[in-house]
């Protein structure tokens, strides 16, 4: 028994040394990134295809948070970096010049208000009645405005019970962009940013899986998640009312349309001439088909490092770019627009070696 | 047989220490310093770490960190007195609950209510709670708990609402749940502990205090509740300390709402969720608040340990007459 529990024990630690030896003989070229968790479905799929069709090389994605990927970028502990928020320009000056920075975005996606009301009906939700409630103005669902837009939904008299990240998160910030872009007032009361200062009521529940677990334990609640969860975990999604005061429901179409309002900034990146500045966002798109609340999330490349690193970068994100977006539908994100395929296009080009 | 068959064991017993005996207790002796000095290099190190780390906080936020209530991150307003409130609301509330039942099944099991083997198995699972990850806890919270204390909590509610303790509806997380899973959490290391201070009280003085012709239930309260007290202090104390520091299951249950509210259902924050939740996305001056708050809940701890002590040294007094 024993004797054969060894032999057991030496074939596998043999079966599991030849595989770390293979791999490890394959793969001689590997980059790490690191940074916002809401694409990183989508980017572990890319870099397990990619890997697999190159096979000598890796491309390793780890979701630690737009911020802390951020941090990790300015402290190059790693290659590349991915930002639901972008960089903002102080923490564009505090990458060393000499590695430079160029932001790509890559994909996009939508933010969905999802609730908890007896039945799952869809709901309609006008823009006034979305800003009273996340401004903390407005707790009942008995409210006539909702009952007007949705005429056949026999609305509870339970207390809406908000539910917000308790976490700084990108999807906050994409959301409040839009809710500040609709009310001066929400913008002075509670403010645009990866975590704003919600009214004390709300609930706070930690990330994207939290927040939608809170919202189907509580009759009454509504909260923000990411499209491509609510799809995937098949939460029901409020229509919302945009700019054109058009009620539009979240997906591929309503997305696409938002952003092909993106009017990208026609200035350099500050601090780097010749490099485009490709941050843009969408809070409050016109269009009457758009849906109001997408945004573009962003990979962080360096301008300048070891050759066949960026060679490897530059195939990856070509990929992403090509056969990547064809993923992206499928998993709730919201390809990128033709214009804007080429833009990153041109400027992956400056995804170098050394100086 | 000329030879002594002892001839080994003598010369090791009689014969003075050699080199080696003297090399082995100067090794063992460096070896235990050495791990209690580690130990409080650690300590220090971390304090310091901690200090240096919040210090820019300290010098721009000032003692107004500890007694403001704002956390907004754009106006780059901090203040945590809704989590130090939390902290020891949730933890006070964990530790009566989790208390009173701890000792119950500490003398339960210990007091000759079951037969021994029957007692070991119980103590077995209640110590089992300890080995769930708390995010478990956190689920189980959120999918079980809740729910059930839904209705009774919104009936204490609708019908004592005047009452400060029910004066919000629970809709979903609050202090109530979080408080709940809190006592479960702690449970195990308030009842193993008592059950080994209760088993140190010598057999004979439970004997005397059958022999004076009291009833069991006097003999529990009056004899073996005091003379085992500094242990079950001792339990409660580390419970506390558990249930201040408890971290995931709260950040689920608890609300991550800044407000403070004597209501059981209102939800709250507390300063390990605060810490949790904030840390991995915070820009460089949140991070320094973050460290502040992480010290200012380190001196909470600390001076929690130091008051425990402090009562257990006077029970022990008291009740052990030592």
């Amino acid at each position: 028994m024993t004797f054969q529990h060894a032999l057991k024990t030496t074939a596998l630690a043999g079966c599991l040394s030849i595989v770390a030896f293979s791999s490890a003989l394959s793969a001689d070229t590997t980059v790490n990134g690191s940074g916002a968790s809401f694409p990183f479905p989508l980017y572990a799929k890319w870099a397990k295809d990619f890997s697999r069709q190159n096979k000598d090389v890796r491309v390793q994605y780890q979701a630690v948070g737009s911020g802390a990927g951020i941090r990790a970028f300015i402290a190059e502990t790693v290659d590349f970096a991915a930002s639901d928020a972008a960089m903002n320009d102080d923490e564009i000056s505090k990458v060393p010049t000499e590695k430079g920075v160029v932001l790509l975005p890559m994909t996009a996606g939508e933010v969905v208000l999802s609730y908890n009301l007896p039945g799952n009906p869809e709901l309609k939700l006008p823009r006034d009645v979305l800003i009273d409630i996340f401004s903390g103005k407005l707790d009942s669902w008995q409210d006539e405005r909702i009952a007007k837009a949705n005429p056949e939904i026999d609305l509870p008299d339970d207390e809406i019970t908000v539910v917000r990240r308790s976490d700084s998160s990108g999807t906050t910030y994409v959301f409040t962009g839009h809710l500040a872009a609709a009310s001066e007032t929400f913008k002075q009361e509670v403010g645009h940013g990866k975590s704003v200062n919600w009214p004390k009521s709300f609930v706070g529940a930690p990330k994207n899986d939290g927040v939608a677990a809170m919202i189907k334990q509580t009759p009454g609640a509504i909260g923000y998640i990411e499209y491509g969860y609510a799809e995937a975990t098949r939460q029901p999604m409020a229509t919302l009312q945009n700019k054109a005061g058009e009620f539009v429901k979240p997906g591929e179409k309503s997305g696409t349309a938002a952003l092909a309002s993106a009017e990208f900034p026609s200035t350099d990146l500050p601090g780097y001439a010749g490099t485009p500045d490709l941050r843009v966002w969408v809070n409050d798109p016109a269009g009457k088909e758009a849906y109001p609340i997408a945004t573009f999330t962003w990979m962080l490349f360096y301008q300048h490092q070891d050759e066949e690193k960026a060679k490897l970068l530059r195939d990856f994100v070509e990929y992403g770019l090509n056969q990547g977006q064809k993923d992206a539908p499928k998993m709730g994100y919201i390809p990128l627009p033709d214009n804007v395929k080429a833009k990153v296009e041109r400027a992956l080009k400056l995804v170098g070696g050394e100086q | 047989m000329a030879s002594n068959p002892f001839a080994h064991v003598v010369t090791k017993v009689c014969g003075p220490p050699s080199a080696a005996d003297y090399g082995a207790d100067k090794l063992l002796r460096a070896v235990v310093w050495g791990a209690a000095a580690v130990i409080l290099l650690l300590v220090t190190y971390i304090v310091f770490e901690l200090g240096r780390q919040a210090f820019p906080a300290m010098l721009s936020f000032g003692p107004e960190f500890l007694y403001s209530t704002t956390w907004d991150v754009q106006a780059k307003q901090f203040g945590i007195l809704p989590e130090i409130w939390g902290t020891l609301y949730s933890s006070l509330l964990a530790l009566l609950l989790g208390g009173v039942l701890g000792v119950a099944i500490a003398i339960f099991l210990t007091q000759d209510f079951l037969d021994h083997r029957v007692s070991n198995v119980f103590r077995t699972i209640v110590e089992m709670l300890a080995a769930i990850p708390s995010v478990v806890y956190g689920l189980w919270g959120i999918y079980v708990l809740i729910p059930l204390i839904r209705p009774g909590a919104n009936w204490l509610h609708d019908s004592l609402g005047w009452f400060p303790f029910f004066g919000t509806s629970l809709s979903g997380p609050g202090m109530a749940p979080a408080a709940l899973v809190l006592a479960v959490m702690i449970l195990p290391t308030v009842a193993a502990i008592s059950v080994d201070a209760f088993k140190r009280v010598p057999y004979k003085v439970k004997e005397a205090a059958y022999g004076m012709g009291t009833t069991r239930w006097e003999a529990i309260l009056k004899v073996m509740l005091p003379s085992a007290s500094s242990g079950i202090l001792a339990a409660l104390v580390l419970g506390f300390g558990r249930a201040l520091g408890e971290t995931m299951a709260l950040a689920m249950l608890i609300g991550n709402s800044n407000q403070i509210s004597l209501s059981l259902f209102a939800p709250a924050n507390t300063l390990a969720s605060l810490l949790a939740s904030s840390f991995p996305e915070a820009g460089p001056i949140e991070v320094q608040a973050l460290m502040y708050a992480a010290l200012a809940l380190l001196a909470i701890t600390l001076l929690v340990n130091v008051f425990g002590l402090w009562i257990m040294k006077a029970a022990t007094r008291k009740f052990e007459g030592r």
